[in-house]
């Protein structure tokens, strides 16, 4: 486990409302759990805010969540930290790169996909860019094992990378024109290279 | 090697369509309102009598678990909750079943909540898998759309099945803390007894199975459980996916039979060991809580439950990471320690205190910086984390330590010979130059 704390006050929003489109999607999850069990729906709505927010979930998203669940700041505020996902300080603007450094991805090469973030990023992770546009960190696994090395970006997960194809997508968002998601090499899903050994004579 | 009409995932590279019309072609819900109408005990006992054992690591008899749940329906209703918090590292199975074959697991959760006496159903899906989690929430809505669930659907059992996230904690795979998680706390795991099918999701009746599990019962109900048990071995019966990562030269999942041999799983379908199969150092059979197995009980090892068992590993997940020659396995198992020392929930103290120190002494290990002395100590030390937990993630987290000591000690003697002999391999500078 890790210690996370919020971030300073200086850059923290003075204030943070769902947009009343997200409002409305936040009471359909909430209507997803019994009566009185709408502290269910915490994950699902810090998330969103998160998103709203720009990438990085701020002091007040968590307060107005907590106030939108009827739910002590604390329990809220202890989820928040609890969770790897909620990213507790600004992040890049474009995009904030999730790299996974797990030993499967690790024994297929990713810390040379490290060494791009260090050199075209910023030399340590969390930190943003010189220009503003890009962050990154080291994520322990993404549940894309057969896909090594591989990094998720937003909502999407680009894998089997090599450092020029990661390089081609880091070019392709930093333009606004990213490249398609899933693996980078010719292979269908995590189909074995060169077309499946199975399900041949299925029909798709 | 198994038929591709006994495979049950046929749609899992997404070569077709995920959605309702392609699912149908494929064979789901077919006879779905027959199979109900077996009534709640018969659909049990199939799945006794199949011997399937769950796909989550742990292997516990389906069906067995399943009759756990109290036979009435109380004044507390049931829930089935889906365990989709897929994170151990090199486990990426469910994943292929949520986002190309979504309708195998939501008519599996209709079938398993009917059989347990539950009008509702969570599926737990990991915060990281995002897309996933659009494309199984979009076979839901067909589903609904359909009315093959909801409220008076066309199987006559009304039955609500809701897609919830987390947020990126591996513990909430964990049952109880997937549970504490899907309250909205953190995900910390409760102690046991009370058991879940007790006590479970909001103090009610609840079983929590995984997503290949639970996207089996269909075709078991199907096919019948005789022809699930004939696969495999007793005790180790049915069809199972197989995770391949490392070094192969060519990785992928695999649907195959269990009790495989390890050598025709990544011979035939992984392209083989890279640089050759006697380039093998070892492999991890199970997902990195497993306990690794050196190369030279590969050649002949089947991939079922029992048999690694007996080598003292587990078959876990059936994630197969394999390592060569050119592998540094301190560095590799020491990487594994620190993601547990990320992912411990910090309640219990030998687990949180014990991941940073197992991660800090392996890290050292690897440079070749320690004693001697302190291998036997290191063992000791997984020896008090191992059973003195809440949960298993203390367990988890300690038997790849006690693989890599039990298989690798000269390695690591060696290395601290090597750094003994010449201490700073690169010199530091003095100040004069």
């Amino acid at each position: 486990m890790s210690v996370r704390r919020l971030a300073p006050a200086e850059v923290q929003p003075k204030e943070f409302a769902f947009t009343a489109e997200n409002l409305a999607w936040a009471k359909q999850q909430i209507a997803k759990y019994p009566e009185g069990r709408q502290a269910s729906a915490v994950i699902p709505l810090l998330w969103r805010a998160q998103e709203q927010a720009g990438g990085w979930t701020p002091q007040k998203a968590i307060e107005y969540v907590a106030d939108l669940l009827g739910m002590a700041y604390i329990r809220v505020l202890e989820v928040a930290t609890f969770y790897t996902m909620f990213l507790l300080a600004p992040v890049g603007r474009k995009a904030h790169v999730q790299v996974c450094g797990t030993t499967p991805c690790m024994l297929r090469g990713s810390d040379d996909l490290f060494k791009v973030c260090r050199n075209r990023i910023h030399h340590d992770p969390f930190h943003v860019s010189a220009d503003g546009d890009f962050s990154w960190e080291e994520v322990e696994c993404l549940g894309g094992c057969v896909n090594a090395p591989m990094v998720l970006i937003g909502k999407d997960t680009y894998e089997d990378l090599t450092p020029a194809t990661f390089e081609k997508v880091l070019d392709g968002i930093a333009s606004g024109k990213p490249v398609k998601p899933g693996p980078q090499t010719d292979r269908q899903m995590s189909a074995p290279v060169g077309g499946a050994t199975t399900l041949k004579t299925v029909k798709a | 090697m198994l038929d591709d009409k006994d495979r049950i995932f046929t749609n899992l590279y997404g070569q077709g369509d995920f959605g309702l019309a392609g699912a149908r072609a494929r064979g789901a819900w077919d006879g779905t309102k027959a199979i109900l109408e077996k009534g709640r005990d018969a659909i049990v006992n199939e799945v006794k009598a199949s011997g399937q054992r769950g796909r989550g690591g742990a292997g516990f008899p389906t069906g067995l678990k399943w009759s756990f749940m109290p036979k009435q329906i109380g004044e507390r209703p049931h829930y089935l909750v889906v365990n989709a918090d897929e994170s151990e590292p090199g486990t990426c199975k469910d994943r292929e079943i949520m986002r190309h074959d979504p309708h195998l697991l939501v008519e599996g959760c209709l079938i398993a909540s009917f059989a347990m006496g539950a009008h509702a159903a969570y599926i737990y899906v990991r915060g990281e898998f995002i897309r996933e989690r659009e494309r199984l929430q979009a076979a839901v809505d067909q589903a609904y759309e359909a009315k093959l669930i909801g409220k008076d659907n066309v199987h006559g059992w009304d039955f609500d099945l809701y897609v919830h996230h987390g947020a990126g904690a591996y513990i909430c795979g964990e049952e109880t803390a997937l549970l504490e998680s899907l309250e909205g706390k953190k995900g910390q795991p409760r102690l046991k007894p009370p058991f879940p099918a007790n006590v479970g999701l909001y103090g009610c009746p609840t079983t929590v199975n995984n997503v290949e599990t639970i996207a089996q019962v269909p075709d078991i109900m199907r096919r019948g459980a005789a022809w699930f048990s004939s696969i495999g071995r007793p005790n180790n019966t049915g069809t199972k996916l197989f995770c391949i990562s490392g070094h192969v030269d060519k990785p992928c999942n695999v649907e195959e039979a269990m009790g495989v041999p390890l050598r025709e799983l990544i011979e035939k379908h992984a392209g083989g060991v890279r640089g050759g199969w006697d380039n093998l150092l070892a492999v991890i059979p199970g997902g990195s809580s497993m306990p690794l197995v050196p190369a030279s009980q590969c050649d002949d090892l089947k991939m079922d439950f029992d048999a690694l068992v007996a080598l003292k590993s587990a078959l876990g997940t059936a994630a197969v990471i394999v390592m060569d020659k050119s592998t540094d396995i301190i560095r590799a198992m020491a990487r594994i320690s620190y993601f547990y020392k990320h992912e411990s929930c910090g309640q219990c103290t030998p687990c949180r205190e014990g991941m940073g120190w197992m991660w800090r002494v392996l890290t050292r290990m690897a440079e070749g910086r320690a004693h001697k002395r302190e291998i036997d100590m290191l063992f000791e030390v997984t020896k008090q984390i191992e059973g003195h937990t809440i949960c298993a993630f203390g367990d988890g987290a300690a038997w790849p330590v006690q693989g890599l000591l039990r298989h690798f000690r000269p390695e690591i003697e060696r290395r601290i010979d090597q750094y003994a002999a010449n201490p700073h391999p690169e010199p530091v500078r003095a100040a004069a130059e």
